[in-house]
C-alpha cells in the first residue's frame, strides 16, 4: 500500500478525493486493483493508461454482473468507442458506485445504464432488454410474452406519470427515490 | 473526470467574484468536507467485522447479508447495555466491597417487617463438593454462581459515599434499567427510519413494488458467479410468482358467494385449531414451570443429574415449542387459500406471537408461584417467602437457564442437524435422503431465534445485571456458527429476500419484543414486594418506591413542579394538544395527497397536449 501511494502524485490524489465521492484509500485501492490489470511494462503509467474491455471484465465486480457491458460503455470515455478504460474512467465509475455518493448521481447513472438503446428514454424494448437481463441468460430463463408483456404494462403503470409509454430522466428518478432497495443494492465496493 | 475538472473550473472562476467573506466560508466548508472524510475512513476500521460481511454480500447478496448486519447490531446493543449496568451498578458494588470508599449496608427498619422475612441462606458450597457440582452450577445459576455478582442477590450496598457525596445504589439500579430500556427503544427507531422511506402520499406498497423489483433487482455487489446464477434464477421466480399473484387477486375478486362462505368457514376453524394449540402450549408451560420449581428446591435430593432435567424443564418445553410451531403453521397456512404473499406475512406472524408469548407464559407462571398467597403463604411479607426469599434472584437464574439452554441448542442443531446433513447428501445417493436436499438458509427463523433470545435479556438484565455480557459473547459466537454454517452447508433461499423489507420486518419484530419485554419488568417493579431478604430494595415496599421516595427529598418548588406534572390538570390538556397536533398533521398529509394527484393529472394533460402538437408538426411537415 506504501508503494503505490508514492506512484500517484500527491497533488493529483488531492484532486481525485475532491472530485469523486471517493476517500484517499479508496483511491489507492483502485489504483492497485486497476494496475494489476495491465501488463507489467505499463504499470509505471497506470495514470494514463488504457485497459481494453476484456480486461476490465475479468475483474470480479463486474465478471458476476449482467449489466457488464452497459457499465463499460457508459464510464468509457475512449474517442474510438472500444469501450476500453483508463483510470480515472475507474474512478468515475467506482464513485458513482460507491457507498457516499447521493441518490441523484446514482439514478442518473442507472438511467444511462439501463438505456440499451441511448437514446434517452427506457421504452419497451429497453425495459424488455432489463428483465432479460435480470433472469439470466438462456431460453429457459426468459419470462413467457405474455408475462413480459403483463410486467412491462405494471412497470409502465407505476412510473410513466405522463403516460406516454415511455420513461424519462426525471420519471426513472422519481420512482427509484421512492424505491427502497435502489441505494443498497446500486453499490459496488472494492 | 474530464468534465468534472471543466465544471470545478469554471466554479473557481466564479468565486474570484464573491467577496472576501463568502471565499473563506467555501474555503473554510471545503476543509471542514476533507476532515469529516478523514475521519468516516480512519473509523471504518473501527467497524466490527467489516470484512467477513463484506465477502458474504459479495456470496449470497444483500438480503443475507442484511441478517449479520442485524447480528452485527445486537452485539454492539448488548454491549453497550452491558457497559451502563455494570458501571453504574456493579462497580460501585464490586470496589465498596473491597473497601474502597465508605458505604453502607441496606438495613431493614425493624417495626412493619418481620424477621422471618429476612431468612435467606443461599447454599453455596461449603465443604468438599463433587467437581461436577459446579458444572451443574454454572449451567443452572445455582450454588456458587447464586452468590456472585450475576445475580440479583449479591447487590446488598444501600449507599456509596464518594468524599461528600451520597451514591444511591437502588435508584442508580432503577434508573439504570429504564435507561437501558430507553436506549434500545431509541436506538431501533432510529435505525428503523434510516432505511425506510415513508410512503405515506402514494398508496402502493413500496417494498412489493414491479419497479423496485425490477429497476432495484440486481444486487451490484455480487462478485461470485454461482452466487449471481442463483440470483437469477430467484428473481425470475419473483418476478413470474408475483405476475401469478396478481391473476390470483383477479380471481379472489371473482368469487361466488357460496365458496366464500366455504373459505371463511374454513379459516375460521384453522384459527380455532392454531388458537386450541396456542393454549396446549402454554399450558404445558405453565405446568412444567410450576412442577420445576416445585421439585427443584429439593435440596437433599442425592440424584442432582435428574434434578439439573428438572431445572431444565421449562426451557426444553419452550424449545420444542418453538421449533414445532412453526412446522404446524406451516402445514396448515396451506388449506386457508390466501395469496402467497399475504401466507408468508401471516405464518411469521404466528410464529413470532408463538415464540413471544411463551416467555410471556413462562413468566405468568413464574409469578403465580411467587406470589401465591393461598393459605396464609405469604402473609408476613406479601410474597411467597419460604419458596422464594429471594424471588428476583430465582427470575433471574430462570432468565439465565433459558439463555444457556438457547445457546447451548443453537450450537447442537448447527453441529449435529446441519453438518451431517450435508456429509449425507453429498455422499449418499439413496432416493430417500436426496429428497431431504440441502437446507436453504431460512432467514426469518434465523432471526426469530435471535429475537427471542434478545428478549430474555432484556427482560433477565434488571434481574441478573451480567446476563448483557453473556449475550455479547453468545452473538459473538453465534454469528461465526452461522457463518461457517451459511458457507458450508446451505444454499440461499429460492425465494429472494429484500434487504430494505428484511430490515424493517427485522427491527419491527426486535420492537415487538422490547415492548413486551416492558409488561414483565413493569410488574415486578411496580407491583410485586421487593424481597425483603436480599437485595437493594429492602427498605421499600416495592421496587418501584425508590423514586417518590427520592422525589420526597427534593426542595419542595421541584416537588410541586414534579408533582403536578403526574396530576390530571396536567395530563388531560397535555394529551388535548396531542390529539390536536396529530389531527393537524394527518389534515396536512391528506391535503399534500389531494396536490400530488391533481399535479399528476395535469401531467397526463401536458403529455397530451404534446402530443397533439407532435402529430399537428408532423402532418404539417407533410402538407407544406
Amino acid at each position: 500500500m506504501g508503494g503505490s501511494a508514492s506512484l500517484i502524485p500527491r497533488d493529483l490524489l488531492g484532486e481525485y478525493q475532491e472530485l469523486t465521492f471517493l476517500s484517499k484509500q479508496e483511491i489507492l485501492l483502485a489504483y492497485k486493483r486497476f494496475s494489476e490489470l495491465l501488463p507489467k511494462e505499463e504499470r509505471e503509467n497506470a495514470c494514463s493508461a488504457r485497459v481494453p474491455k476484456s480486461q476490465i471484465l475479468t475483474l470480479p465486480e463486474l465478471r458476476a454482473n449482467p449489466f457488464q457491458h452497459r457499465i463499460c460503455h457508459v464510464f468509457s470515455t475512449s474517442e474510438t468507442r472500444d469501450d476500453s478504460m483508463s483510470f480515472e474512467d475507474f474512478l468515475d465509475m467506482l464513485s458513482v458506485f460507491s457507498d457516499s455518493a447521493t441518490s441523484d448521481v446514482k439514478s442518473h447513472y442507472a438511467f444511462r445504464i439501463f438505456d440499451f438503446d441511448d437514446d434517452g428514454t427506457l421504452d419497451r424494448k429497453d425495459l424488455e432488454q432489463l428483465v432479460n437481463c435480470l433472469t439470466g441468460q438462456g431460453e429457459e430463463s426468459r419470462l413467457s410474452r405474455a408475462e413480459m408483456e403483463q410486467l412491462i404494462q405494471n412497470i409502465l403503470e407505476e412510473s410513466d406519470i405522463d403516460k406516454d409509454g415511455t420513461i424519462n430522466l426525471s420519471e426513472f428518478q422519481h420512482v427509484v427515490s421512492r424505491s427502497p432497495d435502489f441505494a443498497s443494492s446500486f453499490k459496488i465496493v472494492l | 473526470m474530464a468534465e468534472k475538472r471543466r465544471i470545478r473550473d469554471s466554479q473557481q472562476a466564479e468565486t474570484e467574484h464573491l467577496s472576501r467573506w463568502k471565499k473563506w466560508r467555501r474555503a473554510s466548508n471545503k476543509s471542514l468536507k476533507k476532515a469529516l472524510s478523514e475521519i468516516k475512513g480512519l473509523s471504518s476500521y473501527l467497524v466490527l467485522w467489516r470484512h467477513d460481511i463484506h465477502s458474504i454480500e459479495g456470496k449470497f447478496g444483500t438480503g443475507i447479508q442484511s441478517y449479520f448486519s442485524f447480528l452485527r447490531f445486537l452485539v454492539l446493543l448488548n454491549f453497550i447495555i452491558f457497559i451502563l449496568m455494570f458501571s453504574f451498578v456493579t462497580l460501585p458494588t464490586i470496589i465498596s466491597k473491597y473497601g474502597i470508599f465508605n458505604s453502607t449496608v441496606a438495613y431493614i427498619s425493624p417495626k412493619n417487617i418481620e424477621d422471618i422475612c429476612t431468612v435467606y441462606e443461599p447454599s453455596g458450597n461449603k465443604g468438599l463438593v463433587y467437581f461436577y457440582t459446579y458444572l451443574k452450577d454454572l449451567l443452572s445459576g445455582t450454588g456458587f454462581l447464586e452468590l456472585t455478582s450475576l445475580f440479583y442477590g449479591y447487590y446488598s450496598i444501600d449507599a456509596v459515599w464518594i468524599s461528600v457525596m451520597r451514591y444511591n445504589l437502588p435508584l442508580a439500579y432503577l434508573l439504570a434499567t429504564f435507561a437501558y430500556l430507553a436506549l434500545s427503544f431509541l436506538w431501533i427507531i432510529k435505525r428503523s427510519v434510516e432505511g425506510f422511506k415513508h410512503n405515506l402520499v402514494h398508496d402502493a406498497d413500496p417494498f412489493q413494488s414491479y419497479c423496485n423489483k425490477v429497476f432495484a433487482g440486481w444486487d451490484f455487489c455480487i462478485t461470485d458467479p454461482n452466487a449471481a446464477r442463483l440470483k437469477f434464477r430467484s428473481l425470475q421466480y419473483e418476478l413470474q410468482t408475483d405476475l401469478q399473484e396478481e391473476k390470483l387477486k383477479q380471481k379472489i375478486a371473482e368469487r361466488t358467494m357460496e365458496e366464500k362462505l366455504r373459505i371463511y368457514s374454513l379459516r375460521i376453524f384453522i384459527n380455532i385449531i392454531v388458537i386450541a394449540i396456542l393454549s396446549g402450549c402454554f399450558y404445558s408451560i405453565y405446568r412444567v414451570t410450576v412442577f420445576s420449581q416445585e421439585n427443584s428446591n429439593d435440596v437433599d435430593n442425592p440424584n442432582s443429574q435428574v434434578n439439573l432435567l428438572v431445572q431444565y424443564l421449562p426451557s426444553m418445553v419452550i424449545t420444542l415449542a418453538n421449533f414445532l410451531g412453526p412446522l404446524i403453521f406451516s402445514f396448515l397456512i396451506r388449506f386457508e387459500d390466501y395469496t402467497p404473499a399475504f401466507e408468508i406475512k401471516l405464518t411469521l406472524l404466528r410464529c413470532v406471537f408463538v415464540r413471544l408469548a411463551n416467555i410471556g407464559v413462562l413468566l405468568f407462571s413464574l409469578w403465580s408461584q411467587i406470589s401465591d398467597c393461598a393459605s396464609d403463604k405469604c402473609k408476613p411479607c406479601g410474597y411467597n417467602y419460604k419458596l422464594y426469599p429471594c424471588w428476583e434472584s430465582d427470575v433471574g437464574q430462570e432468565m439465565y437457564k433459558l439463555m444457556i439452554f438457547d445457546f447451548i441448542v443453537i450450537l447442537a442443531v448447527a453441529l449435529f442437524v446441519d453438518f451431517p446433513r450435508k456429509l449425507l447428501v453429498t455422499h449418499c445417493s439413496c432416493k430417500l435422503v436426496q429428497l431431504f436436499g440441502h437446507k436453504e438458509f431460512e432467514i426469518s427463523d434465523n432471526v426469530l431465534e435471535i429475537i427471542y433470545g434478545q428478549t430474555i435479556c432484556w427482560i433477565g438484565t434488571f434481574f441478573s445485571p451480567l446476563l448483557p455480557a453473556i449475550a455479547t459473547i453468545k452473538y459473538f459466537i453465534i454469528f461465526y456458527v452461522k457463518k461457517i454454517v451459511l458457507i458450508h452447508t446451505r444454499k440461499p433461499a429460492a425465494r429472494p429476500i429484500r434487504a430494505s423489507s428484511s430490515n424493517f420486518f427485522f427491527l419491527v419484530v426486535l420492537l415487538i419484543g422490547l415492548l413486551l419485554a416492558f409488561v414483565p419488568l413493569g410488574v415486578s417493579i411496580a407491583h410485586i414486594p421487593s424481597s425483603k431478604a436480599c437485595g437493594l430494595f429492602k427498605n421499600f415496599s416495592t421496587s418501584w418506591e425508590v423514586i417518590p421516595d427520592t422525589i420526597l427529598q427534593f426542595p419542595t418548588g421541584l416537588q410541586q413542579v414534579l408533582f403536578g406534572m403526574a396530576s390530571e390538570a396536567f395530563a388531560v390538556p397535555f394529551f388535548v394538544i396531542l390529539c390536536i397536533i396529530m389531527f393537524y398533521v394527518i389534515a396536512l398529509a391528506r391535503a399534500h395527497k389531494r396536490v400530488v394527484e391533481q399535479l399528476r393529472e395535469q401531467l397526463v394533460l401536458e403529455s397530451r397536449d404534446k402530443m397533439f402538437l407532435i402529430r399537428k408538426i408532423a402532418e404539417a411537415q407533410r402538407y407544406p
